[in-house]
Formats: structure tokens, C-alpha cells, sequence
């Protein structure tokens, strides 16, 4: 076990410390660091502590909530292909920051956008769980996450689609792409606490994922309230990738590879898988988000199509070799 | 002192009677056989006395709270479900998951039950292989020394012998026995009528949803009741090996 986390942590700090070194900007590696470390007004710790620190930061929080989201859901449904996106949050707080656009809520005030799309997201949580009903099992949760994310892509589509200002739209489907530029520290303040709680309530479902994966009676025959377990991973997931969504857009495919390719790692136990998964995702998303910089570093290229373009093939690639082992 | 007291149970699934008036009363030592045709009801007695569905009348069990009821009873459902790879020892180990504190991990103690239910299943050898890999009948064994190593006074099990070469079908009815001797209690559901009359020192007849009979296996294998529940004919006889029955014919 620690030795699959030493290695991740190493690096996450790593990747972490070549995310605030990268940027259009060029400084240099001891100016940077030490404007990092003693602030003041200079340009150089402006550009170091509000534009790059933040990104970073954003970086690891989203990665790390996407992966351990993604291995919950994964445990508690059983099912490799399952991934946080699934109960219709992310798209549901898509839809709100779609509408916040287009109604130009998101121009008003800095955080417009983000707290349309985290209404969005509490809107869509709140409707799955009447959907699904307190004592639903883990087929009625599906069903409830694909009706409540279909509603919320046909509405992103109809507000696109009935959107008078072609500027409005481009800006809609860029965001919707996902990404981690130009985000502030007020951008990290905002999702550090729903993230927080997110991963408090993600975390510590360790032993009830264990437990499940004997079957839900054998579970609540062990002692594990699977009804709460479930509440608990309905609102986790729907904090932390709310927050995400809300911060930084959708951004795909992690929650759904990263918990797939630890699993020989951790002798596929879903508790260990956790942690885990969640420095795996922080890895996976700071890589991508130093990719988007230095692959086309004059074309603002989005981090989730990158994710996705990484994460497609990456996929095939363990069908496949899936495919080999069970013949 | 019972270990399990059943009284005036009943269990309404979408507006229909499953199971109704049964009531009876499990003491330490008794290897109680359940059994029953298909669609008897043996397995939504057993899941509703364990407080898994809605019901009425009492179970001791079901009474329980949740953390209690974990320390009390073992249970092994039918569907016979291990979702990931994980290696046999490890899915043995879930069993002591009631037994460990939130952050807990297991100790010496833990470790040797785990080890005993191994040796009792015959899973040593394969202690290191991924659960997933092995025959249905091998996932069984798994099953069961899951179920074993939670250390419980009472075990419920769903037909844990289905499935099982004729040796692993002895061997385990021979392994409940033992457990019996040494004050457990276990409520079973089987269908092999044979390897119930030889292992099980009490059996319980479902049918229709209700109890049809109850007490020694000689009492409640008569020809008239086998007539009456599942239509068949059987040889039976009290021999040098023990009572011995075999069923024979269809009648109807």
C-alpha cells in the first residue's frame, strides 16, 4: 500500500512544482520560488501567487476529487465502468453555468458562473435522490443519475440552441470543455470547502465499499447501513464534482481511468483503491493541465479535451487487455 | 436460552402473502435444515427473520440493531456475488468487518479466524489466487468461510451447498455439524434431501408460505408429507451408516 502512495505523492509534488515553473511568462526557477515563498507587489510574485499558485492548486483539488469519486462510485455500483459524472451532477452544474452565461449572470460578479453551476449541481443531487428514493437500490440510482443528466443535456442543447449571441455560445462550448486558466485564488476558496467536505464523506467509505463487494445483503448483513452509505456517497460526489464542475468545467474521462488503472495495484480492494485514486486523479489532471501548456502553447488548449484525448485510447487499452485475460 | 426466536412471522411482498404464520425457535447446538420446493419461500423467510425485507409478527433477530444483529448472525445469500479480483484471504477477511472499529485494523485474533475458516473450507492452497478466477463451486467455499470466519452464534446460509462436488457437499454439511457440537446454531436452506436427513439434526418444511412441518428429519421425511409438498417418492431407512434416504420417483 505505501508503496503505491509514496511513489503517487512524490508525484503529485513534482508535477505540482512543474505547474507553477510553466507559463507564458518566462521566469526563472530561483526568481519564481522566491517570489512564491515572500510575496509582495512585484509582477513576478503577482504572476507566481495569483495566476500560476492557483491553477496548481485547482489542479490537485480537481484531480483528487474526480479519482476518489470515481473509485467510489465504481465500489459502491460494482462496476468498472462507472464514473462521478454518472448521477447527473456535472452535467446539471454544466446547465447552470450554461444559463448563467447566456443570461449574462456570469458577467455580472467573479463568481456568478460558479455559483449558477453549484445550484445547478445541489438541483440535480436533491432530484436524483427523490427519483431514486431513500431505500432505492443501486439500479435505481443509475437509472435516476441518467434521467437527471439526459434533462440536463437537452436543456444545455436548448439553451444553445435558442441563443441569440453567437459570442454567448462560443463562450459556452469552450467552457464547457473545461479548463484551469486564468483562475484565481477566490476560484480555489470556493470549491476548497465543498471539496473538503466531499472528501471527508468520500474517504471514509472505505470499509462499506468492502464490505459491498459481497453484494448489498451480505453487506447490510455485516453491519453496513447501505442507505446511508449511499446518501453518503450521493452528496460527496455531488460536492466535490459540483465544485469541480463549477470552478473549472467538465472535465472528463479521469474519474472513469485513473480508479481502473490502480486497481491491480491495491489487489482491486475498493477501500485502498481510494486514496489511492484520489493522487492518482491529482496526477492525471496536473500532467494534462502542463500538457495543455507546453503541446500548443499559443492555442489555449482545454484540459478536458486533453483528458478525454488521453483517456479514450487509454480506455481501449485496458478493454482490451481485459478482453485477453478472459478468453 | 435461544439463540433465534421466530413467532407469528409473516412477510407481504407487493400486496401478496409469502410467508405466513411461522414461528419456532432455534437453541444453541441445532443444525436446522431448511426445506421447501421452489418458490416455497425459503429465501425470503430466511432474508426477512435477518430484518433485510419488511414483515410481520416478531423475529429475534430482525429486533437487533444493526451493529448487533452483524455480531449475532452470519449470513450467505444465494447469489453468490465477489465483484472485484480480490485474493481468497482477503474476501475471507471481510467476515471480521463487524468485529473491527472504524479505523481499526485486524489483529492477531482476526487472523485467526480467518485462518481456521480456510482450513475448515479446504482453501488454503488458494488462499493467494483472485476470488473471481475460481470454479462457482470454489467461490462457494469462499463464500462459506466468509461466512465462518464472522464468528457468529447463529449462520444463516441460502442453499451454500448448491454447486458443490459430492466431497465439498459432505465435507461442508460434516464442517455445519461440527460447528452444532460446539454450541452454534445454523437455519440452512438445501434441496439435497439425502445430505439434509444425514447432517441436519432438526428440519423445517415450507410450503405454500408456511410451515408444513418441523422436528427430526425421520418425523418430517414421511412418505405422506414428501407425497404432499413435493410430489416425490423416497427409499428410506435407518442403517448401519445412520438414517439413509433416497428420493426415487415423480408421483402425479
Amino acid at each position: 500500500m505505501i508503496r503505491l502512495l509514496l511513489p503517487l505523492s512524490l508525484a503529485v509534488a513534482v508535477l505540482f512544482g512543474v505547474s507553477l515553473l510553466i507559463g507564458p511568462a518566462r521566469i526563472g526557477l530561483a526568481d519564481s520560488l522566491r517570489a512564491l515563498m515572500a510575496g509582495g507587489d512585484s509582477p513576478i510574485a503577482l504572476v507566481m501567487r495569483e495566476i500560476r499558485l492557483p491553477r496548481a492548486l485547482l489542479a490537485v483539488m480537481i484531480g483528487a476529487s474526480l479519482g476518489l469519486a470515481g473509485a467510489a462510485m465504481q465500489g459502491y455500483l460494482r462496476n468498472p465502468l462507472a464514473e462521478p459524472g454518472l448521477i447527473g451532477v456535472s452535467g446539471s452544474a454544466a446547465l447552470g453555468a450554461v444559463i448563467a452565461i447566456q443570461t449574462g449572470f456570469a458577467g455580472g460578479f467573479a463568481l456568478g458562473l460558479p455559483l449558477a453551476a453549484l445550484s445547478g449541481a445541489l438541483l440535480a443531487v436533491l432530484l436524483v435522490m427523490a427519483l431514486a428514493g431513500p431505500r432505492g437500490t443501486s439500479l435505481t440510482l443509475i437509472l435516476a443519475g441518467i434521467a437527471v443528466s439526459a434533462l440536463a443535456a437537452a436543456l444545455t442543447s436548448l439553451v444553445l440552441n435558442l441563443s441569440p449571441n453567437p459570442f454567448a455560445a462560443s463562450e459556452i462550448v469552450f467552457w464547457m470543455m473545461g479548463s484551469l486558466e486564468d483562475r484565481s485564488m477566490t476560484h480555489v476558496w470556493l470549491a476548497a470547502p465543498l471539496m473538503g467536505l466531499g472528501l471527508a464523506l468520500l474517504g471514509t467509505l472505505g470499509r462499506g465499499l468492502d464490505a459491498l463487494t459481497l453484494g448489498e445483503d451480505a453487506a447490510q448483513a455485516m453491519g453496513i447501513h447501505v442507505s446511508r452509505l449511499r446518501l453518503q456517497l450521493v452528496f460527496g460526489t455531488a460536492c466535490v464534482v459540483g465544485a469541480g464542475t463549477a470552478v473549472a468545467g467538465a472535465i472528463g474521462f479521469v474519474g472513469l481511468v485513473v480508479p481502473h488503472i490502480l486497481r491491480p495495484f491495491v489487489g482491486a480492494h475498493p477501500s485502498r483503491l481510494l486514496w489511492a485514486s484520489a493522487l492518482g486523479g491529482a496526477v492525471m489532471v496536473l500532467a494534462a493541465d502542463i500538457a495543455t501548456r507546453v503541446v500548443l502553447p499559443d492555442r489555449d488548449l482545454k484540459l478536458g479535451v486533453l483528458t478525454a484525448l488521453v483517456g479514450a485510447p487509454l480506455f481501449l487499452h485496458l478493454i482490451l487487455k481485459l478482453r485477453k485475460e478472459r478468453l | 436460552m435461544t439463540v433465534l426466536s421466530v413467532s407469528d412471522f409473516s412477510v407481504t411482498l407487493q400486496n401478496r402473502g409469502v410467508i405466513h404464520d411461522v414461528s419456532f425457535d432455534i437453541d444453541p447446538g441445532e443444525f436446522v435444515g431448511l426445506i421447501g420446493a421452489n418458490g416455497a419461500g425459503k429465501t425470503t423467510l430466511m432474508r426477512a427473520i435477518l430484518g433485510l425485507l419488511p414483515h410481520g409478527g416478531l423475529s429475534s433477530l430482525a429486533q437487533l440493531p444493526q451493529a448487533a444483529r452483524a455480531g449475532h448472525a452470519a449470513w450467505m445469500p444465494q447469489m453468490r456475488e465477489i465483484a472485484w479480483p480480490i485474493n481468497v484471504q482477503s474476501v475471507v477477511m471481510l467476515g471480521r468487518i463487524p468485529h473491527l472499529g472504524t479505523l481499526q485494523k485486524p489483529g492477531a485474533d482476526d487472523i485467526r479466524q480467518v485462518e481456521a475458516a480456510l482450513a475448515r473450507m479446504d482453501l488454503t492452497e488458494m488462499r493467494h489466487r483472485p476470488a473471481t478466477q475460481l470454479s462457482g463451486g470454489e467461490q462457494a467455499r469462499v463464500l462459506i468461510a466468509r461466512a465462518l470466519a464472522q464468528d457468529t452464534p447463529l449462520l444463516l446460509a441460502d442453499e451454500p451447498i448448491a454447486g458443490l462436488d459430492p466431497a465439498h457437499q459432505i465435507a461442508t454439511m460434516q464442517t455445519f455439524a461440527a460447528l452444532a457440537q460446539q454450541g452454534k446454531s445454523l437455519l440452512v436452506s438445501l434441496h439435497d434431501l439425502g445430505l439434509a436427513a444425514r447432517h441436519c439434526t432438526r428440519l423445517i418444511l415450507l410450503g405454500n408460505g408456511t410451515m408444513v412441518a418441523d422436528g427430526t428429519p425421520e418425523d418430517v421425511l414421511s412418505p405422506e408429507t414428501l407425497a404432499q409438498v413435493f410430489g416425490i417418492a423416497a427409499w428410506c431407512q435407518h442403517t448401519d451408516q445412520g438414517f439413509v434416504y433416497q428420493p426415487l420417483d415423480v408421483i402425479r
